[in-house]
This record gives C-alpha cells, sequence and structure tokens, in this order.
C-alpha cells in the first residue's frame, strides 16, 4: 500500500535530518572539550616525560605527541584522528585511548543497562500502581520514595549499601567486577552478563551479576525515580481521559484500560524522560564507578583526569555525548512508532 | 414475575441526589431527580451548560468519578436492580451489554493511540468477559466489529478497523462510536449530545442514523442536548432541566407548543423562529446559579420574573397537570 511507502520515505528523511543535526552537535562538543582541555593549567608535555625528566626530555616529549604545534593545528590533527576513530595517545601512560575505552565502555554499558533495566521494570509498575491508587497510602509511600531516589547522593547511598550488603551481612562483595581470583574470560562483548551467557557459563554469570547488582541500584535509584514520578503523573492525566471513560463505558476489562489503553498514552512523555536518564546516567557513573571501584569509563575518565590527562577525559566526554545524541534519536524515531498522528504529519 | 404484576418501568429514577465534594465546599450537582423510561421509549433531557445532565447521564453508567462525586439519596433503578447499589462487577455486566453510551466530542473519545479495531474488539472481548462467557478469539470479534460499522452506514470497514481515529472525519468518528455502543445489543442508549461537535450536515445525518437504530432495534433512548431542536427531531418526550432538577416534563409536541414552567418559555423564546423574522428571540436574564451555594426554594427564582416570597423558600416539586404533563412551579 502506498501508505506504508510514504511512511518509509518520511521516516528516511526525518532519520537523515536527525543525523546531520547530531552531527552537527558532535562537532561542537569536540570543539568544547578541546579548548575545555588546553586551558586547563598542566601541561601534558611534563606529565609524558615523567616527573625526574629534564627540559629536554620534555622538549623531546612535547615533540612526540605533536603538543609544540600551534593549537589550530593541534585541533585539525585531533578532528582528523577521531574521523578515523583514533580518540589519540594518554601521554601518561602512552596507550591508545581509543582501545582503552573499548576495554571500560563495555563495562559502563553494561552497568547502564542493568540500571535502566531496573529503572523501567520498577519504575513503570510503580508509577501505575500510584496512580491508580492515587492519594492513598500505596501512592504516598511511593512518592515519598520516589522524591528521596532523586535526593540521595548517588555515592552516600552507596557506601551505605556496602556497609549493608557487604560488610554486615556479607551477602554481597564490595566492588569490583569480578573476584581476583576469577580469571576475566576473552571478550565477546565486554560485558560480563551477557558474555557469560553466550558461553554458556552459569557460575561466571551469578558471580558478575553479584558484582553488578549494587552499583546498578545504585546508579538506577534517581533514574528509578524519575521515570515513576513521570509515568505516575502522566497516567493519572491518561486515566482521567475521556476516551477511557468511553471504553469503560463500551465494556472494556478494567486491566486492559489500565494496561493497553491509558499507558500507552502515558508512555509518550515517559519516553522523553527515559532518553534524557540514559544520557544522564551515562555521565553519572563516574561517582558510582569510583565507590564501587567498577573499571568503566567513569573511573578511567576521573582517574585520568586527577593525573592531569586530557585526551582519555576528552574521549570519555565525547562517547557520553554519542550516547545522549543516540537515546534522544531513538526516542525520536520510537514516538513514530507510537504515535500514528506524528506517522501521517 | 408474573403476569399480573404492573410492568416496571425500563428506567426508573427516584429523588436522585448526586453532590460533587471539592476543597471550596459541596456542590448539589443533582437535587431529587425523576425520571421514567419506558422500554422503546425516547425521552429527550434540554437544559443548559452546566445544568447536570451530562453528570446524570453518566450516573446511568456510574461514570462519574467517585470521589468527588457522592449519591446523597435516591435510587435508579434499571431492569429491577438499583444501579446504585450494584457492586463494580454487577455494574460491568451492564456497561455496553444493557445500557450504552454515545459521547460528545469524538476526537477526545476515542483514543488516539490504538486502531478503531483494537478499541471495537476490547468493547466486544470485554462484554463477553463480564458476564462469564468464554472471549470470542480476536478474529472472531474484528468480524463482529466490521459488521458493526456496516450497519451504521459505514463503507470498506475493514479498511476502518486498521485506521486511527485522527485519519477519520468528525461524522465517521461518531458513527464509530456509534457502533461501539451498539455492540452489547443494549436496550438502552444514552446519547450526551451527540451531535454538538459535528458539522450541521453530519448532525442530520447522525441524529437519522439514531433514529432509524432506535426504530429498528426498539431501543430506548435518552438524548441528552442543549438544542431543542434535536431534541424535537428524536424524542417523543422532553424533560427541561434547570440547575441539578427537573423543571418540566412532557410529550415534545406540548412543551414546543404549551411550555409552563417560566424557565422552558425562557428557553423555547431564545430559539430563533424561520417562519416569523420579526419575532426576536430573548435570552434569559441572569445565569445559571453556583452550586455550592444555589439559591433556596426554587432554584430558577432568582432569574424568574413570578418569582415571589414562597419560591424564595419553598422548594416546588414536580407536579401532573395533565396526563403526561408534570411541571414543578408553584404558579402553575
Amino acid at each position: 500500500m502506498n501508505r506504508s511507502f510514504r511512511f518509509d520515505s518520511v521516516m528516511l528523511w526525518y532519520l537523515a535530518r536527525r543525523l546531520a543535526l547530531a552531527g552537527v552537535m558532535l562537532f561542537g562538543l569536540v570543539c568544547l572539550t578541546f579548548v575545555i582541555a588546553n586551558v586547563a593549567p598542566s601541561d601534558p608535555a611534563a606529565l609524558a616525560a615523567g616527573p625526574d625528566a629534564g627540559r629536554s626530555q620534555i622538549e623531546q616529549a612535547r615533540r612526540e605527541y605533536g603538543l609544540d604545534k600551534p593549537l589550530p593545528e593541534q585541533f585539525l590533527r585531533y578532528v582528523g584522528d577521531l574521523a578515523q576513530g583514533e580518540f589519540g595517545r594518554s601521554v601518561a601512560t602512552g596507550r591508545s585511548v581509543g582501545r582503552d575505552l573499548g576495554r571500560y565502555f563495555p563495562a559502563t554499558l553494561e552497568l547502564c543497562l542493568v540500571a535502566m533495566t531496573i529503572g523501567l521494570a520498577v519504575g513503570i509498575p510503580l508509577g501505575m500502581l500510584s496512580a491508580l491508587f492515587k492519594d492513598r497510602w500505596l501512592d504516598q509511600l511511593t512518592r515519598i520514595f520516589a522524591v528521596s531516589g532523586i535526593a540521595l547522593p548517588p555515592f552516600w547511598f552507596g557506601l551505605l549499601l556496602q556497609l549493608g550488603f557487604a560488610t554486615w551481612l556479607g551477602w554481597l562483595p564490595t566492588s569490583g567486577r569480578l573476584g581476583v581470583a576469577t580469571e576475566p574470560p576473552e571478550p565477546i562483548t565486554g560485558m560480563l552478563l551477557l558474555d557469560s551467557v553466550l558461553r554458556g557459563d552459569a557460575a561466571l554469570f551469578w558471580q558478575s551479576a553479584s558484582y553488578i547488582i549494587l552499583p546498578a541500584l545504585v546508579l538506577s535509584l534517581p533514574c528509578l525515580a524519575s521515570i515513576l514520578r513521570v509515568n505516575r503523573s502522566e497516567m493519572v492525566e491518561c486515566l482521567r481521559a475521556d476516551y477511557i471513560t468511553a471504553a469503560r463505558a463500551h465494556g472494556t476489562v478494567p486491566w486492559r484500560l489500565v494496561a493497553v489503553h491509558a499507558l500507552k498514552n502515558a508512555t509518550l512523555p515517559t519516553l522523553a524522560i527515559i532518553g534524557l536518564r540514559w544520557g544522564w546516567m551515562m555521565s553519572s557513573t563516574v561517582l558510582v564507578e569510583t565507590v564501587f571501584d567498577w573499571p568503566g569509563t567513569g573511573l578511567y575518565a576521573v582517574s585520568s583526569a586527577i593525573a592531569g590527562d586530557f585526551k582519555p577525559v576528552m574521549g570519555v566526554t565525547l562517547i557520553v555525548g554519542l550516547n545522549f545524541m543516540l537515546a534522544n534519536l531513538v526516542v525520536d524515531l520510537l514516538y513514530g512508532v507510537l504515535d500514528p498522528r506524528l506517522r501521517d504529519a | 414475575m408474573t403476569l399480573n404484576q404492573p410492568r416496571e418501568p425500563l428506567l426508573d429514577i427516584s429523588d436522585y441526589r448526586l453532590a460533587f465534594d471539592s476543597f471550596d465546599g459541596t456542590a448539589q450537582v443533582l437535587d431529587g431527580v425523576s425520571l421514567r423510561l419506558e422500554p422503546g421509549e425516547t425521552l429527550g433531557i434540554v437544559g443548559e451548560t452546566g445544568c447536570g445532565k451530562s453528570v446524570l447521564a453518566r450516573s446511568l453508567l456510574r461514570l462519574n468519578p467517585a470521589p468527588p462525586a457522592r449519591v446523597v439519596s435516591g435510587s435508579i433503578r434499571f431492569e429491577g436492580a438499583d444501579l446504585l447499589t450494584l457492586s463494580e462487577r454487577e455494574m460491568r455486566r451492564l456497561r455496553g451489554r444493557r445500557i450504552a453510551m454515545v459521547f460528545q466530542d469524538p476526537v477526545s473519545y476515542l483514543n488516539p493511540l490504538l486502531t478503531i479495531g483494537t478499541q471495537m474488539t476490547d468493547a466486544l472481548r470485554g462484554q463477553h468477559a463480564a458476564v462469564g462467557q468464554a472471549q470470542p478469539s480476536r478474529f472472531v470479534a474484528r468480524a463482529e466489529a466490521a459488521a458493526l460499522l456496516a450497519s451504521v452506514g459505514l463503507a470498506e470497514p475493514e479498511r476502518l478497523l486498521a485506521s486511527h481515529p485522527h485519519q477519520l472525519s468528525g461524522g465517521m468518528r461518531q458513527r464509530v462510536l456509534i457502533a461501539m455502543a451498539l455492540a452489547g445489543n443494549p436496550a438502552l442508549l444514552v446519547a450526551d449530545e451527540p451531535t454538538t461537535a459535528l458539522d450541521v450536515t453530519v448532525q442530520a445525518q447522525v441524529l437519522a442514523l439514531i433514529a432509524g437504530l432506535v426504530r429498528d432495534r426498539g431501543l430506548a433512548l435518552l438524548l441528552i442536548s442543549h438544542d431543542l431542536g434535536v431534541i424535537a427531531a428524536s424524542c417523543a418526550r422532553v424533560a427541561v432541566m434547570y440547575a441539578g432538577t427537573i423543571v418540566e416534563e412532557a410529550a415534545t409536541a406540548t412543551l414546543l407548543r404549551q411550555p409552563r414552567h417560566p424557565y422552558a418559555q425562557g428557553l423555547l423564546a431564545a430559539v430563533p423562529d424561520l417562519d416569523r423574522p420579526e419575532h426576536r428571540p430573548r435570552g434569559i436574564a441572569g445565569s445559571i446559579p453556583n452550586l455550592l451555594r444555589p439559591p433556596p426554594g426554587c432554584r430558577f427564582h432568582p432569574r424568574c420574573g413570578l418569582a415571589t416570597e414562597r419560591c424564595r423558600v419553598e422548594k416546588p416539586l414536580l407536579r401532573e397537570l395533565a396526563p403526561g404533563h408534570n411541571v414543578a412551579c408553584h404558579h402553575v
């Protein structure tokens, strides 16, 4: 039918426009991180040469890393490298930032995916229940929980969980990604949970699950709370809507009214917050990874920044920014899938 | 029930009072409404916006959210059972199956994100589930929905089932809502301003459709409208509502010829008459009262030319002037 053809071409055009826009924003982000890295009062060449280096050795390092070139030239080289998927070299370790990111990013992605799953799996049903029992005790409890979820500082909450579940109860490990005695397997995706499923290694799965659960909980809490709040208020609106009254009058069964007729309408605004939260999560892993010693991009960025090593920080910033943009693009496309009015507009 | 007993009316609303609680106080939205409707009978309810006619219509399916709505007293008997005391589960057996409703604005009363097919099959399957029958498969329900759409004069029902509401015209949407209301083969159709949101030409088609359905299926019709013309075209009897009370009830022809209540007279005087262009329509002075603090006595007395001390103190009850003609006024 020609409607679906029109739908495809409209969507493709939309996608192309959004990708072009994302490219422009990404370039802006590159400029910004480059400027910030270069106004910082530290000398990367001195760092590269080591603490005991003399003047000539520092100058040699400066030449080696191209730091003696004028800034515009350095910038062009950096952009050129990025275009080839190269993030430059860390001056502290001399390693390729791109390769480091390849190692650390899967750990962060895994953490964020688990945290987002918790956020969705708890936030949406709880928001729905809260709306159904509006102003009753369940709703009040949920709202207190949601407000504290947004207000609790993650590092404090993380320490509290470590104290409770690791130190006192001894049920879960305190920090890290795997026990010291466990040899990490050859990565397939780099995400341990997924890799252990792919390899059919149940012991590894449960071990990595026990390590990821606490940091994922801490990371998910603010996200869960805001999904819950938005979903609750949207559900309250949708349950009051005329089309729900009508569907009720026509005899539609209550659970379908709530779980399909109202929830689908409430999902649209909730989606927007999910997209934003995904981006924020990627950046707020910095705190959580530090507290739980989780070897991801957050910890990598923090340790590099403390050392005054800016290429890794810039790399992580770009990855976080890219994720932000991708998440919002996916959300926009999902809008089109969920809302037929947008499709035809 | 034995044959000797007097036949019970299909619907018998008796002294029904409904209040809405809010922070500002309690609004007495319906103040002692009594109405009867026989099977197959058509009754119109006319009144200004805010007089409580939609609230009354929704009461028949218990769709007013409670709280804030609170039943103060009275009963609504339908096919022998009091709707106000039924459990929610028992109420679900009636919704769509015995009492169905057509709503005012087909845009907001259809779910924008679901196809017409999903909305209709959900209603059909839900009606079966409510009485404990096995739900028809989606496929069977869909065929039934297509037949319903065809029965309200919609072409290409299969294509319609796959469409979303925004892809249809206003008239088509209202026909879809009517088809949905017919899904359970109800005994009573409640139509709340079914034509208000439509173009004039489409209004006539939709009214003709409703009139045809009422005739062919022997449905009883309760038609809510602020437009006397709409009611005159489709109802044998009419009740005039003012600020939550019925002030006059009569055969439509009688009411149009000789309205007796001052408010009914005012309503008719406000209708322009194309045959007598020299007759200018006159409005009724004042506006409807604040139901948080309704006037004591007759609720119409602050706007009434005939008001006396008695009207300010004593609420007039509905009295039978002639068989089938009831008026609530101290002055007739």
